[in-house]
Formats: C-alpha cells, structure tokens, sequence
C-alpha cells in the first residue's frame, strides 16, 4: 500500500455488541422524580415489552460512543460528497438552538410568548429571499424532498386557478431522484429531458417538448454535473411563453450564494435545502428543512400559517400567523417545520455575513476547479463545460483495468477520506462526484489529490488491492445481494 | 470568517494555479445578466458573542420557564443529559447518510437497534428507519394501504390530531383519494356505528388515533374488526409513544390487529423546539415490507462472515425507482432517532412503565381536581395524559393573569372543534408538579 | 452463455419458450448481466391479462429495477414460485428459470420475434452503438 497522505490515518476499531446484546434483566439507566399525586389505575396493561433493552447509564454512554466512533462526519475529515454540500456545522448553532425558551418552546404556545420564535423565522425568511431574489417564503416544508413537493403543488394550483390545469412536468436526465418521485406524488406524469454533449439542457429537446400540456420544468442549477446553465434565461423564456412556471431545485446554491439569484434569472418556485448550503448537520441522515420560494404570483398558495408582518404598533412591525388564506395548499407538516434548524442556518448567516457568504462561495468554487485541475489526466472529465463547486469526472481510464467508480471510491476510505458521490448523475458512465466545499483547505485538498492519483496508479498495476478495498475499516464489503434477498431488519432473541 | 480555513495568500496561490487573476473570473462563465452586482442586504459577519447575545433575548421573548400544560402532539418530558452529549458528538451529528456501510456502522447498528425497539414498543413485524414526523407518516400510512389494496377510500377519525388530517387532506388534494371523516361518540372515542357506516369495498385505510386528540384510549381491536370486515387496512396513529410504556399497543396480532402504525417519536427525548425538527416512524407486518417507504436498515455479513448493517431493500426508494418510487422522501430523521434510541435504551420496559403511569395520575390528578372545583371535564372514556375541560370563561380572557402567572394553560379547541364551546385540551406529564397542577385548578377555576 | 435454439428473444431482452399455446417467458442472460446480482421478482397474479409489449413483472438487484414486458398476448397460467424463494436462480440459470408460463392467444405473433442468431446480431449491434 502506498505510505498515507499526511493527515491521514486509519480507522478506529472497537467491538460493541447489539443494545439487546449487553442488556440484563434489572438493570435501568433513569430514575423519575418520586409521584407527588396518587396513583391512578390504567383501564388497561400491556404485557411486558419483551427483549426491551435494560442498561445502566454508564452502558448506555459507552454503547453510543463506541458506535460514533465507527462513523466518519465532517469533524473527521474531508467529506466530498458531490450535491450533499457537506460543510462545516458550527457548535454555536447548536448552542443557541438548546437554549431554554427555544429548545423547549412549544408550537401551540400563545403567539404573544412565542415572539421571539417567530422573530426568527421572520429574520431568517428576510435573510433567504434576499440571498434568492424571490418575493416570498414558507418555511414549512420538513426536508428538500417535502419541498418540492410542496413547490409543485403550488404551480399545479396556480395553474389550476388559471383554470390552465396541465399534465406534465419535464425533468432533466440529470436530476435527483426526488424530481420525477415528487412529481408522481403531486399527480403529473414525467416527461424526461435530455442533456445536450455540454452536459446542459439541450434547447432543441426542451422546444419540441415544450408544450401546453407541461406544468413545469424542474431545473437544478448549477445541474448535478456542477455546470451553470448558462442558456438560462432562454430556457425561462421558452417555458414562460408557453404558459409554463420555472421551478429551481436549490440543491446546489452554494455555488450562487452572494453571487448570483434565481429570482434574478427567471425561476419562478424553489426550494432549499438548509442542511447543504446553510450548514445545519446532516445528523447521518436527517433532520433536513426545505423551505420554499415563490415570486409574487404563487404567493396566494403558500401552505398556511404565512408569516406575515403586521404593522399594528409603532415599531418596524410584529411578526404573526396568517391563517386566512383561502388559495393556499394547505398544510404540508404539522407546526411550523424544523424550526430547530431554522436557529442553526440563521446563526450560520449572522456568523458570515454578506462578506463571507460571498467569500464562502468563491472558496466552494476555487476549490472545485482547484481539484479538477489537479486530478484531470489520471482521471476522465465527464464535460468540458467550466465547473462551479464541484466537478464530475469518471472511471472511463481505470474501467479497462476492471477498477470501477464504486471501487474507487471504497480505496478511499483506506486513505482516510470518506467517499465522493458514486454512480450518480445517472447520465454519466461510472460517474465520480466531487463537492469539496469550501470547509477544505488547501492541505486537504492537496491530501485528497495525492490518494486519487495513488489510487490512479494502483488501478494500473495492481487493480485487485482497489477492487477489494476497503481493507482497514471495522467490516469489509458487505454481502448486500443476500441481505436483500432474505432481509432481516430487527434483532430477534436466539 | 472564521470558518474558511483558507487565507488569502494561500487564495492568491491556488488561482495562479488555475491561471486566474482574480476569483470574479471563476464566475466568468454565468451570464451578466445572472451574475449579482452588488453585495447582499445581510449585515458583514458577526462573532459567537453577537449571536448568542441575539438568540438569548429571541429566547427571552418566548415563554422561558414558564409551566406548560400544551401538548397535542408535541410532549414535555424530561430529557436526560446524555442524549444531547452523545447526540452532540461530531461523528453522529456532522456524518451523511450511511451509504457508505464500511465507515457508518455506528449509524447502521444504531438505525437497526431503532427498528427493533419499535418493533418490540408497538408489536409490529418490521419498522422503518424512520420519517419527517408523526403527521406525514400518517400521509405515507394511507398511500402504503392504497398501494397494499389497490384501493383509495380513506376513512380517516375526527380525532386525530387536526393539523394531521389537514396534511393528508393538502397532500392528496390532486390525487383520487377520496377522504371520509368520522366522528365521535359522547364519551369522547370513535363513533363506532359511524365506523362501520363509513367503511365500504372500497375503503383503503382506516386510520384512528390512540390516545387520541382528546386524550382518551380507543381500542385497537374493535377498530381492526371493523377495517377488515371490508377487506380495509387500520392504520394506528400514536402522537406520544410514552403511552406505549404502559396502554396495550398497536399489536399486529396475528392477522385480527393493527396492520400500520404511524408513530410520532418526539416523546422520546426529542426536543419540543417549537415543533421541530422531530422523527415519525412506520411500522408494519413483514408481507409489507417491500410497500413500506422510507428507509430500511438490514443485517448482513462481510467477505469474512463478521456482522454488519446496511442500508437494504433501497430499489422502494426514489433514488432508484425515480417516478415510480413508494415515496419521494429521502430522509429519516437519522440525529432525532438516535435521540430516541438514547431515550428507550436508558428507560428501559421498567423505566417506561414508570414514566408512562406518572403522566397517567397526574392527569388523572389534574382532571379531578378541575372537576372537583367546578370545572366540566369532558368525555368520560379513560384517558392517557390528556383531557378536555370546558371553560366558564374563555381563555383570552384569563390569559392576562395566566401568562403573569407564567403558566401556559392548555389548547383552545374551538378552531377545530367548536361544537365542544368553550373547551381547553390540556395535557399533563411527569414535567408538572403537584405544585403547578393546583396553581393552574386555581386560575381555571376562579370564579 | 447460451442463448437456446428453440427460444425466440424481444428487444427488451425477454426470452419466450412457445409450445402449442403455452409460452415460457423468462429474462436472458444479457438481461440479468445488466442487472448484477438479482434479490426479488414481483410476478402478476395467476389470470393476469398480458398485452404485448406491456410490463407485467419486475425483477430488482440491490441497485436497479427493471421492468418484464410481454413478448405476446395473452393470459398468465402459471407463476414460478422458485423464483421468489431463490431470485439468485435468475443470475445463474437464465435460460431455464421462467418467470411464468401463459396461454397465447395468437401463438403465430412469436414469428415476428427475434430467433437465437437474430438476437445476438442484436445485442453485438446495440453494444457498438452505445459505447460512450
């Protein structure tokens, strides 16, 4: 094995057993306050909650501590997992969101003690339309997914009010699996969009499809190849003309933060992700936020309560819930969405301000263009096209030897560094995804670029060590084949 | 700036790198018309002291140590230390989904141990790795059956939670699924009679709440008998998962029971946090497993036998089946089930069953000590940790001296119900004393 | 691996086995090499009306879902039940493990499928034509 990048080093291994593994009859971990009231008698019991883990508190510490261990986040390392923006989560964030009158508010509490709350939502909606250029915001929606959803329900409501009700929703061949999923779930059929050789929206595909029957193209841009489309404007143009609304996936906006608005270059509805470009955690899958932004027109169908601003008092205004909404969608989520991630993204926008958004965009983006620059020759680049904050390259030179992106990517766990996006835009043979972010550093960067040409050359000369790989982490490969063929998806006593 | 760990000059060298002069040509290629001209409307960077500085007095403007009796789908319970420090931990909290088996065993076993106690909590075969919350998993529950039945009749009860039921009715408002609501009887349960009216051929689901919005206890049986009399599905929809530790569950039992649940996990040691971020889950019988959406964790062996977890049966998800997947989510809460994993495993049966006949007899507490000073409890059917009371006077006009008081008294209900007048849902857990009881009989009470 | 003789093979890489009105449809060796290692086939209930070129199945690998179209019209007879127990069967016998056997309505439709050598001039063209 080639010697590891500097900063680099192996994995923790530690054994820990199954909670129901170390449990014992007897054992508790808490202790409740003595009852100060009588007992009353249940109407009726259940029986015991059989293999219900029983663990002192100490055991329960060391079970969830072992387990971190086998984890790799951000804290550990370089995370360059394209379209997942995995960027650094400040500990400020998650300070401010625990304080006592946020932490335990309730939803239901009376709007005259819940001022504070909705002062929030109310800075951090500001804040969102201004770095958007759109006209108005529901932070409602509880992921990305939920978002557009709730996007596309309200094009197909408006459309619906113009008494216009359309079938179709066109989606480009690169877009995330949510789109056409979320499509399906709002009742529009999907019609597929095909990339032209720049890797962008082909303009003659997208004018012969363009037609009164589509609701809507859902676009994301940058695309998940990291291009900027730059045909932008003519393709709102087209879809505007013919009676079409814009919708913009926001996954990739911090390429854009500061920089550039989609409000400004005819997006109609969007929605972002608040755990990718406003660095609340990603929690090893969840909680996401999704809010969502529409220009004017759409306004009248955001999901009720609207956070609205009445100017009842002498002061700039007190935030409040609108109800009365009769065109809205309606609800999306109960209460008012994850409103915990709401504190931790407006913390992270008070902490960069307009100068380091801005700055935190270029550092994205140099440090996109800074590895595709270095790995371009030991690597195929998907596209010509300029790359924004982060690049697509492919196996296309290491298929020969049998080595394959996902091959590759499991060796790079053995340099210390967890994977980039494997397989994925689909329209890429062997596709490789790389989103540093800017939390990289050029050190980093210069680590990560070592290990892929390290692995560049081990696909060469001995392609097995790659196709094997991971060789120093707690388990190999999993047999993923026989766990799906004969699942077992709980734990059951011998 | 303090989170770029890259200088200025190290900037300067890395864009001579690239033959560039100056970042601005990095964007070079966006059109002009695309490309923002000015700075962003958002005051320059501020430090940790700032921001603290700004979300203490945000903090101070909610309700700060007030005692609260709001529940309706959102419980104070007492959260131990340790589940934020082990939540807080970087490794859980900074890491991405678990697609990576070989450096997200942490993740996999935790989401798998998850599975497993909610299986063991509610008596079901399989559980997901979770959802958003309790109010789209009831979504997800309906469009599970439909799928299941080939049906789409949804018979849903007036006494699930409404913001629940106002989800469903917006996110199947452009599909064919027709909803029907039922109501309830005087002691505060599912109409029964109006139960079995509703329920045809073609009835998908039927979804009922337990405890339900009024906090009384309905009964899982009789609720099955009459979905499957016609072939339908029951969903059960639970808002609190501490009365698990001590009510009958949502069992499957054999073929006679509960064929979904749709759980909210917030009670478990998540925070109340104005409503989120929480975790729902789906739970369900094993032969419907491949309808079940969200994610699902599986045990599995590596190339030298060891033991592993990871993420299976993913061809449900839209990753993969794209238009055609089961659902369009592609999260599950990962951070807030470890907070409720944290929570069981700490708890234990024992401990749960304790905690869940606290929150039992304080209300039971509470609503006799109303009753008994002259307050009209409503619904006479047994109750978990929540009741209805009927006011003499309305809220809005005891609120001045509650909130002076610093006590949140409950939830006016005339918003969704306001046949029942002038009523006040009020939820009592193991967070109240004794003390603060009395002190809320007697505000409700004066005359 | 052999693609048998007596078969006849659509574009969407099912393979038929006709004897009087009675089809054998199965997937073919391409097919499941495309697929990798499959883990479940979701089969149409017995009496399911087929229509040419119509998905009736789908067979799942860990990482895909492709869909079984049928190659001719007719009525599902019979449900391979093996394949449900061990989908491994469909990676390491294609050729002999059908997916369902159907009544036919018009058995003469099978001449306008593709024989053995067609389908594999087929499949050596559809390789050049897609190499990127």
């Amino acid at each position: 094995m080639n010697p590891l990048p500097s900063r680099a080093a192996r994995h923790i291994v530690q054994n820990e057993p199954l909670l129901f593994e170390v449990s014992a009859p007897g054992k508790r971990g808490s202790q409740l306050a003595p009852l100060d009231v009588p007992i009353a008698a249940p109407p009726a019991v259940r029986g015991a909650i059989a293999g219900f883990p029983e663990l002192s508190e100490l055991e329960v510490i060391r079970h969830y501590t072992r387990l971190s261990t086998w984890n790799y986040g951000v804290d550990t390392g370089l995370y360059p997992l394209g379209s997942c923006t995995m960027k650094y989560n400040a500990r400020v964030n998650e300070l401010v969101s625990r304080l006592e009158g946020l932490g335990d508010a309730h939803p239901l509490q009376p709007e005259h003690l819940s001022r504070g709350a909705l002062a929030i939502m109310q800075q951090l909606s500001r804040d969102l339309l201004e770095i958007t250029g759109m006209a108005a915001i529901t932070l409602q929606p509880a992921a990305g997914a939920q978002g557009e959803l709730t996007g596309i329900l309200m094009i197909r409501a408006a459309l619906s009010a113009r008494g216009d009700a359309r079938r179709t929703v066109l989606i480009p061949d690169s877009a995330h699996g949510t789109n056409p999923a979320t499509a399906a779930i709002a009742g529009y059929q999907v019609q597929n969009l095909k990339s032209n050789p720049d890797g962008t929206v082909d303009m003659s595909d997208l004018n012969r499809l363009m037609n009164g029957e589509v609701a809507a193209l859902m676009l994301t841009n940058p695309n998940t190849l990291g291009i900027f489309e730059e045909d932008i404007h003519r393709i709102a143009d087209l879809v505007h003309e013919r009676g079409g609304l814009l919708y913009m996936d926001g996954a990739n906006m911090n390429a854009l933060v500061g920089r550039s608005r989609p409000g400004d270059f005819g997006v109609d509805v969007m929605h972002l992700n608040l755990h990718k470009t406003f660095s609340t955690p990603h929690g090893g899958g969840g909680p996401g936020s999704g809010p969502v932004a529409v220009k004017r027109e759409l306004e009248p169908f955001l999901p009720i309560p609207v956070l609205v601003t009445r100017h009842d008092g002498g002061d700039d205004g007190r935030p409040d819930l609108d109800y009365a909404r009769p065109h809205s969608i309606g609800r999306v989520r109960a209460f008012h969405g994850n409103f915990g991630m709401f504190t931790r993204a407006l913390a992270y926008i008070m902490a960069n301000g307009c100068d380091g958004l801005k700055q935190t965009t270029e550092d994205a983006v140099l440090n996109a263009n800074y590895l595709r620059q270095k790995l371009e020759g030991d690597y195929a680049i998907a596209y010509a096209t300029p790359s924004m904050h982060e690049v697509v390259l492919s196996d296309a030179l290491q298929a020969p030897h049998g080595v394959h992106t996902g091959d590759i990517a499991k060796r790079l766990i053995d340099y210390g560094f967890h994977p980039y996006t494997v397989s994925f835009p689909l329209v890429v043979r062997g596709a490789m995804m790389i989103e540093p972010t800017e939390s990289a550093s050029r050190a980093d960067l210069d680590d990560f670029i070592a290990a892929m040409r390290a692995i560049a050359e081990e696909a060469r000369t001995q392609p097995e060590l790659v196709t094997s790989a991971p060789h120093t982490t707690k388990i190999s490969r999993l047999d993923e084949a026989a766990a799906a063929r004969r699942p077992i998806l709980r734990w059951r006593p011998a | 700036m303090r989170f770029l760990p890259t200088s200025d000059t190290i900037r300067g060298q890395m864009l001579a790198d690239l033959g560039l002069n100056h970042a601005d040509e990095l964007f070079s290629h966006i059109p002009e018309y695309c490309r923002l001209q000015r700075p962003l409307a958002i005051p320059p960077g501020q430090s940790e002291a700032e921001i603290v500085r700004y979300f203490r007095q945000a903090a101070a403007a909610n309700a700060p140590g007030f005692a609260s009796f709001l529940g309706a789908g959102a419980y104070h319970h007492f959260r131990p230390a340790h589940i934020d420090m082990l939540a807080g931990r970087g490794e859980w909290f900074t890491a991405y989904t678990p697609y990576q088996p070989e450096i997200s065993q942490g993740t996999l076993q935790s989401i798998f141990e998850f599975q497993t106690m909610v299986c063991q909590l509610t008596g079901q075969e399989v559980a997901n790795a979770g959802v958003y919350d309790g109010s789209t998993a009831l979504h997800e529950a309906c469009m599970m059956a439909a799928r299941i039945t080939g049906r789409s009749q949804l018979v849903v009860a007036r006494t699930i939670h409404p913001q629940y039921r106002e989800v469903l009715h917006t996110l199947t408002r452009y599909r064919d699924f027709p909803l029907v609501e039922v109501g309830y009887a005087a002691d505060g349960r599912l109409d029964a009679t109006a139960l079995a009216a509703a329920v045809s051929a073609s009835t998908a689901a039927v979804a009922v709440q337990s405890p339900n919005f009024f906090g009384t206890i309905e009964e899982w049986q009789a609720a099955a008998a009459a979905a499957h009399a016609h072939g339908a599905l029951l969903i059960a929809v639970v808002t609190d998962p501490v009365s698990l530790g001590l009510l009958p569950p949502p069992a499957a039992d054999g073929d006679d029971g509960v064929d979904i649940v749709a759980m909210e996990m917030q009670g478990f040691g998540i925070p109340v946090g104005f409503g989120g971020p929480y975790a729902g889950v789906l739970a369900t019988r094993e032969k419907f497993v491949r309808n079940l959406p969200g994610r699902l964790v599986g045990e599995a062996r590596d190339r030298e036998g060891r033991r592993g977890f990871v993420l299976t049966l993913s061809t449900r998800e839209q990753h993969i089946r794209r238009e055609k997947a089961t659902s369009n989510i592609c999260t599950n809460e990962a951070l807030c089930v470890l907070m409720a994993s944290i929570f069981m495993a700490t708890y234990g049966p024992e401990g749960l069953r304790e905690l869940a006949l606290q929150n039992l007899s304080k209300a039971a507490y509470a609503a006799q000590a109303l009753q008994a000073a002259g307050a009209e409890v409503l619904f006479p059917a047994p109750r978990f940790h929540e009741f209805v009371v009927r006011l003499k006077t309305p809220l809005e006009t005891l609120q001045p001296v509650l909130t002076r008081e610093r006590i949140i008294a409950g939830l006016a209900l005339a918003r969704h119900y306001p046949e029942l007048g002038n009523a006040l849902l009020v939820c009592v857990t193991e967070t109240a004393t004794r003390a603060d009881i009395d002190r809320l009989v007697g505000l409700l009470t004066k005359p | 691996m052999d693609y048998p003789k007596q078969y006849r093979y659509t574009k969407e890489h099912e393979w038929v086995d006709l004897d009087g009105s009675t089809a054998k449809i199965g997937i073919t060796d391409f097919a499941q090499q495309q697929l990798g290692d499959i883990v479940f086939a979701e089969l149409p209930a017995v009496g399911t009306v087929l229509r040419s070129g119509q998905a009736f199945a789908t067979v799942e690998s860990v990482k895909a879902v492709s869909e079984v179209f049928a190659p001719l019209e007719g009525t599902v007879a019979e449900v391979n039940a093996e394949v449900a127990q061990h989908p491994e069967r469909l990676n390491s016998h294609p050729h002999d493990t059908w997916l369902i056997t159907a009544t036919v309505s018009h058995p003469s439709a099978v001449n306008q499928l593709m024989d053995a050598a067609a389908y594999q001039q087929f499949l050596a063209a559809s390789s050049d034509s897609s190499a990127h």
